[in-house]
């Protein structure tokens, strides 16, 4: 195998890719913040009219982190990763060069009409699936685009055996494509009747079949987005940080294809005691169930990579994000089937303990991963040592406390809101008119929005960090093999 | 066999595919035809309602509210009878939710007024104290967008069959007889209303959002 310092990779587009991740995630975060706040200070709901209410800005946190800052880190990553794995430089051709800088412009164009259209009110409805037909068109394009750097730059690969990150890269692009183009078929009303908005469409699936197929994507969605991918950066950054060779290659075998097989069968717990057909919601909850065995399997392979160097966790800051990450993948992991069992979801479904889930994931599993990925990328990128070892461990105590206060505050939240719903007093009678059940939370909600701004802040204190990175810290002369070099 | 496929990109991506594909196909494919069937007795929307829909959508109204009432005693208790899938027939998109930060609303009909809907639209405080549900003041200045509820229903009716026009079934003809019904069913919510400024915009043919939201949410039954 060549020696990596041999080939001269060239990271403009991964450049690119950061610096979106890092605005798009302070953009998506800031308004989740501002959401947080709403629900718990609902006056704060009047400030921009109609433009500024939980409705309108709710859509707009949610696909800001997970299509802004999440694909963007995903694309940050893979422009980073697919040339130092597959041993070829992007400047060695021009075409791929190309493809990456035009699919970064198109990105930044759809993302751009995304905000203002989700502002506007102009959405589907659907969760994460809120884009409305010329914007999904330009979507898929971006998508096409990165499967031209993909698959090109695998054709022009030196290694010819795909390490794992890419197996993962390469099930994200065709997970993500498959669900987007069948939960988006839509037809735009305009073209059939000349008359309305011509940007209006309407859903190719109705009521129950709509239902189903938006969660079959919903769902899977979080496992193209939010898990595979992240999974990628995982097996690449943890070793290459620690120094550590990965714990099990038949372990990250199993974990891959069993996750892919399981997958995708798990959406129907989304919809237990809904009105689509019991079978499908007692497959959705079992294979939630047989979920864990291939999600803990990789989060385990991590974990006993760091076998015997577990040292570097007091050492190294960013081997703190990485084992972080894993440990909230297998917190969240396990989570999730528990709540897919019928009888608790019965409990949980429609409460605050779903989107507490869904955050201990994201902050924990998504955000640390793709942060502490930036910050290994960052003195390869520019060639310069990391600005601040100690805002890094400052930011990762702050973030860390705010996701245990948000997620430790929405547990409460759920369960309780879930347990007077259903309370009923001695003669059968409801116990609680609905808008009690509202009330109670009001300092749950308090201390979840300021877990998340905790958050926000530790997201500044990156971005910071990261920005004098490349252009005021020290410069280094050769790449570092291992641990990142930090002032 | 795994050693040559990750040698082999194409294959491996195939392999994938094949692996992730079919789960979908399992699930969504052979109770299609038996989700889409309408209960017996379920309209399709009227333009106004469907225009009072899309205003809900547009202002994402299901991030907060369900419109699903599981089969539970504390949930038919509190919401009415639990939902079945032939209600939903008409729904494009469906409006499910996945959380309730606000109450179900599927069978909200049923038991709220025109008049507690005004009030509540405006100030949800001053039918709900404690109400963290935003003020929606700007529907009374709004008017509502009667062409895309016309093209919608003309879409579903062309594409999907959705049977407007057919014995007991809801009227939708052409633009002009649609937009003459739409006025007229609009008109019997007007009255209901006590808002001036809306009452002197209808007189001028002007609907306004809140009166489409309104006939939206009395369809809800």
């Amino acid at each position: 195998m060549q020696s990596s310092n041999a080939i001269n990779y060239d990271y403009t587009v991964a450049k690119y890719f950061t610096v979106a991740t890092i605005v798009l995630g302070i953009v998506g975060m800031s308004v989740g913040v501002i959401i947080a706040f709403q629900l718990a200070f609902p006056e704060l709901n009047n400030l921009a009219g109609e433009y500024g209410n939980f409705g309108r800005l709710r859509p707009l946190h949610t696909d800001a982190v997970a299509f802004g800052f999440t694909v963007s880190g995903i694309m940050a990553t893979w422009y980073y990763i697919g040339q130092r794995v597959l041993k070829v430089s992007m400047a060695e051709s021009k075409f791929l060069m190309f493809i990456g800088k035009l699919q970064f412009w198109l990105y930044i164009v759809t993302v751009a009409a995304v905000v203002v259209s989700l502002i506007m009110g102009i959405t589907t409805s659907k969760e994460y699936a809120e884009f409305e037909w010329p914007i999904d068109i330009a979507i898929v394009v971006v998508w096409v685009l990165w499967g031209i750097s993909i698959f090109g730059l695998i054709g022009i690969r030196r290694e010819k055996v795909l390490y794992i990150s890419i197996w993962y890269y390469i099930a994200t692009f065709l997970g993500i494509a498959m669900l987007y183009l069948f939960n988006n078929m839509e037809v735009p009303t305009y073209f059939v009747a000349g008359v309305g908005k011509w940007y209006h469409s309407v859903s190719m699936y109705a009521g129950s079949n709509d239902a189903m197929v938006q969660w079959w994507y919903g769902h899977n969605a979080v496992a193209f987005a939010f898990t595979v991918p992240i999974i990628a950066m995982i097996y690449y950054f943890l070793p290459k940080e620690s120094g550590q060779p990965v714990f099990s290659y038949k372990l990250s075998l199993l974990s891959f294809w069993g996750l892919m097989f399981v997958y995708l069968w798990a959406g129907g717990h989304h919809l237990l005691y809904s009105t689509v057909p019991d079978w499908v919601q007692t497959m959705g909850s079992i294979f939630s169930v047989v979920l864990i065995l291939p999600s803990w399997g990789s989060a385990i392979n991590m974990l006993l990579t760091m076998k015997g160097e577990w040292g570097q966790l007091k050492e190294n800051p960013l081997v703190k994000f990485y084992v972080l990450a894993s440990t909230f993948y297998m917190l969240s992991t396990l989570e999730g089937p528990i709540q897919a069992i019928k009888s608790v979801n019965a409990l949980a479904h429609f409460t605050d303990w779903i989107p507490g889930h869904v955050h201990d994931g994201t902050l924990g599993w998504v955000g640390f991963m793709i942060i502490g990925a930036l910050f290994h990328m960052a003195p390869r990128m520019f060639k310069k040592e990391i600005f601040s070892k100690k805002l890094i461990e400052s930011q990762f105590w702050l973030q860390t406390t705010g996701i245990v206060l948000y997620f430790s505050s929405m547990w409460i939240a759920g369960i309780t809101q879930g347990m007077m719903w259903r309370a009923t007093d001695q003669y059968g009678n409801l116990t609680y008119s609905f808008i009690d059940t509202v009330e109670v939370l009001h300092p749950y909600w308090t201390l979840r929005a300021v877990g998340g701004l905790f958050y926000l802040i530790g997201v500044f204190m990156w971005a910071y960090n990261m920005y004098k990175t490349a252009t005021s810290s020290r410069a280094i002369e050769k790449e570092p093999q291992y641990a990142s070099p930090m002032a | 066999m795994f050693h040559w496929l990750e040698k082999n990109p194409f294959f491996f991506a195939v392999g994938v595919f094949v692996v992730i594909a079919y789960a979908g196909i399992v699930t969504v494919v052979p109770d299609f035809m038996e989700s889409a069937r309408p209960l017996k007795g379920v309209k399709p929307y009227t333009t106004l309602q469907l225009a009072g829909r899309q205003i809900y959508i547009e202002n994402d109204c299901n991030a907060c509210h369900s419109q699903l009432i599981r089969p539970f005693k504390s949930e038919t208790d509190r919401y009415g009878k639990y939902s079945l899938s032939g209600e939903y027939a008409y729904d494009r998109p469906f409006l499910w939710g996945s959380r309730r930060i606000g109450p179900d609303l599927h069978r909200v009909g049923n038991y709220r007024t025109t008049d507690w809907n005004e009030n509540h639209m405006l100030d949800p405080e001053s039918v709900v104290p404690g109400s963290i549900m935003p003020k929606y003041g700007f529907m009374f200045d709004k008017s509502m967008d009667f062409d895309t509820a016309y093209a919608e229903a003309y879409t579903v009716k062309k594409v999907f069959n959705v049977p407007y026009d057919k014995p007991g079934m809801p009227k939708l003809g052409t633009y002009e007889e649609a937009k003459k019904a739409a006025i007229k069913e609009a008109g019997a919510i007007v009255a209901d209303m006590k808002d001036q400024a809306v009452k002197d915009a209808y007189k001028k043919g002007d609907i306004k959002e809140i009166v489409a939201i309104i006939a939206y949410l009395n369809s809800l039954k």
